[in-house]
């Protein structure tokens, strides 16, 4: 018994984190899979050569999806470095009431927001943009850019950099040979975290898009409703595929 | 210090905080005083404006939202509560394993970083009335056609979305609690051990009482998380009751523009209990945990 529940407790770790992908594999390469057959019958790659092939506009939406999120990671990290270094070793008023205001966004889909950014973004032309989509992606992707950061800055030693500065190195120089290296692994994790949250954006893409920006989670959606199974786990695994990378290459860094 | 040194520190700290206060006030808290705004009649699309409580008394007769009001109570309570107990339970029994091996606690990750729109489509393939499950209950010869195999997917219990949020969320809480648990240390079980106290009594006198804060508040996010949901009800439940945040989408992008401001209300509504409910979050992890600023992942 002793040793039985550790050893279950791991099976099913390891089937949660393992089934739901294999799943998705085999029903993309399944051509026929008829109840009430437990394997596919016949194997093909319809599935995939459908959403590999230029004319069916997956790559398309792929190419918005990396772009957005991509854009929304270089923009999180730069407003998030600053001010999770002030949160982490500065004292100042307000620092309670803020570090609510950053959890709000993250815990909270942020929906009602997004919805008050709408009536904004129809008057300024931001509605149906990508522009306007990257925007309401940064209100989930700062905050927990920056909790991440601050996380990696409060074991931070401000007194290196000093130490740097009285050798008389620039202020370049300290930041690239010393604050960087230090806070690396957690920047690294950020930048990833921020990517995942905007990659996986649905409702709020949907809400400012219009339907016109059409990212991966759109196209999925799309397909799930037509009730196509094969392109559905197909597309499944393309959306899944980064954020298993990214999550395998944190990892690593922070075992490092 | 002198005053204009303090004076020139505070100028550096509000400038290092002002691109991410510009994020947060301008975008999230504009957005919210705009989308309040709104739900109380102004920036009408349709018709004039006017400060209005028609749209959320309106609400309290509209039998969609109050339906919809109690299955995202309830599904949200079954959800967190299962996975709170799941969570605890598999942070217990992996705590010795979780200590030795990093494998283990890669792979209890894994499932936090599967987007919940994967997860709610993996699921359907093994759940659906023709799905894996009810091709295994065939094979042991407990149904004979799909329609026999009881309705998981878009059913009247919302079963599809309790368990994939239980999936998704188990492993969180497991985390959260393993993490306060190695803050703690094992040297009360050890002092037990020494006074003589058998494995259960440890267990049920020490461990749990030393584990059960970090998952009880842990589910408070869970909670509050899947209050204001969308992706998986969206994909698993039913048009009707639907979820609260599925309402307000629909009824946001309805062809009819005098349903906006109603939607908006809806959405204010979830803010605000997401809202306190993160408060009460936080209140309860720094009494319970003893933690200042809660690790997400």
């Amino acid at each position: 018994m002793r040793k039985f529940i550790p050893a279950a407790a791991a099976a099913f770790t390891v089937a949660l984190a393992l089934v739901p992908v294999l799943l998705l594999g085999l029903w993309s390469l399944a051509r026929a899979w008829y109840w009430p057959a437990l394997l596919p019958r016949e194997w093909g790659l319809r599935a995939w050569a459908y959403v590999l092939s230029p004319s069916a506009e997956v790559l398309t939406a792929l190419a918005t999806s990396v772009g957005i999120a991509s854009a929304v990671t270089l923009l999180a990290v730069a407003v998030a470095l600053p001010a999770s270094r002030a949160l982490a070793l500065r004292d100042f008023r307000g620092k309670r009431a803020l570090l609510f205001a950053l959890l709000l966004p993250v815990l909270a889909p942020p929906l009602a927001s997004a919805m008050g950014a709408h009536a904004l973004f129809l008057r300024y032309g931001l509605a149906d943009t990508v522009l306007g989509v990257v925007l309401v992606h940064l209100v989930p992707a700062v905050p927990y850019a920056t909790l991440m950061l601050a996380g990696s800055f409060a074991n931070f030693d401000a007194d290196y950099e000093a130490q740097a500065r009285t050798l008389g190195a620039r202020p370049a120089a300290v930041w690239r040979h010393v604050t960087l290296p230090l806070i690396a692994p957690g920047l690294a994790v950020a930048a990833a975290f921020a990517f995942l949250i905007s990659w996986s954006q649905y409702l709020i893409t949907l809400l400012i898009g219009g339907g016109r920006v059409l990212t991966l989670p759109l196209t999925l959606v799309a397909f799930q409703r037509g009730g196509d199974e094969a392109i559905t786990a197909a597309l499944s695994l393309v959306f899944l595929a980064p954020t298993l990378v990214v999550f395998a290459v944190v990892a690593r860094f922070i075992k490092e | 210090m002198n005053r204009f040194q303090i004076s020139n520190l505070k100028l550096k700290i509000l400038l290092s905080l002002a691109p991410a206060l510009l994020v947060i006030g301008g975008l999230f808290a504009g957005g919210l005083l705009l989308a309040l705004a709104q739900s109380l009649g102004y920036f009408a699309p349709a018709g004039e404006q006017a400060f209005t409580l028609t749209h959320y008394r309106a609400l309290v007769s509209d039998g969609e939202f109050l339906a919809s009001l109690r299955l995202t109570l309830l599904l949200a309570t079954a959800a967190a509560a299962l996975s709170a107990a799941a969570g605890l339970a598999l942070a217990v029994a992996l705590r010795d394993l979780a200590r030795r091996s990093a494998a283990i606690n890669a792979l209890l990750q894994v499932p936090l970083a599967v987007p919940h729109l994967a997860m709610a489509v993996a699921l359907i393939n093994v759940i659906a009335p023709s799905g894996l499950l009810a091709r295994l209950a065939y094979g042991a010869g407990l149904i004979s056609v799909p329609a026999d195999f009881p309705a998981l997917v878009n059913d009247r219990y919302g079963i599809g979305i309790i368990l994939a949020y239980v999936l998704k969320e188990t492993p969180f809480i497991a985390l959260m609690t393993l993490a306060a648990l190695a803050r703690v240390g094992d040297e009360y079980e050890q002092a037990a051990r020494t006074l003589g106290a058998s494995a259960w009594q440890r267990l049920r006198h020490v461990t749990l009482p030393l584990a059960a804060p970090a998952a009880v508040s842990a589910s408070l996010v869970v909670f509050a998380f899947i209050f204001g949901a969308f992706e998986v009800p969206f994909i698993l439940g039913r048009p009707y009751p639907a979820m609260l945040s599925v309402v307000a989408q629909r009824r946001y992008l309805s062809t009819d523009l005098a349903d906006r401001p109603g939607a908006v209300a809806v959405a204010v509504i979830i803010a605000l209990v997401t809202a306190l409910l993160v408060w009460a979050y936080l209140r309860l992890a720094r009494a319970l945990v003893g933690v200042e600023r809660p690790t997400i992942f």
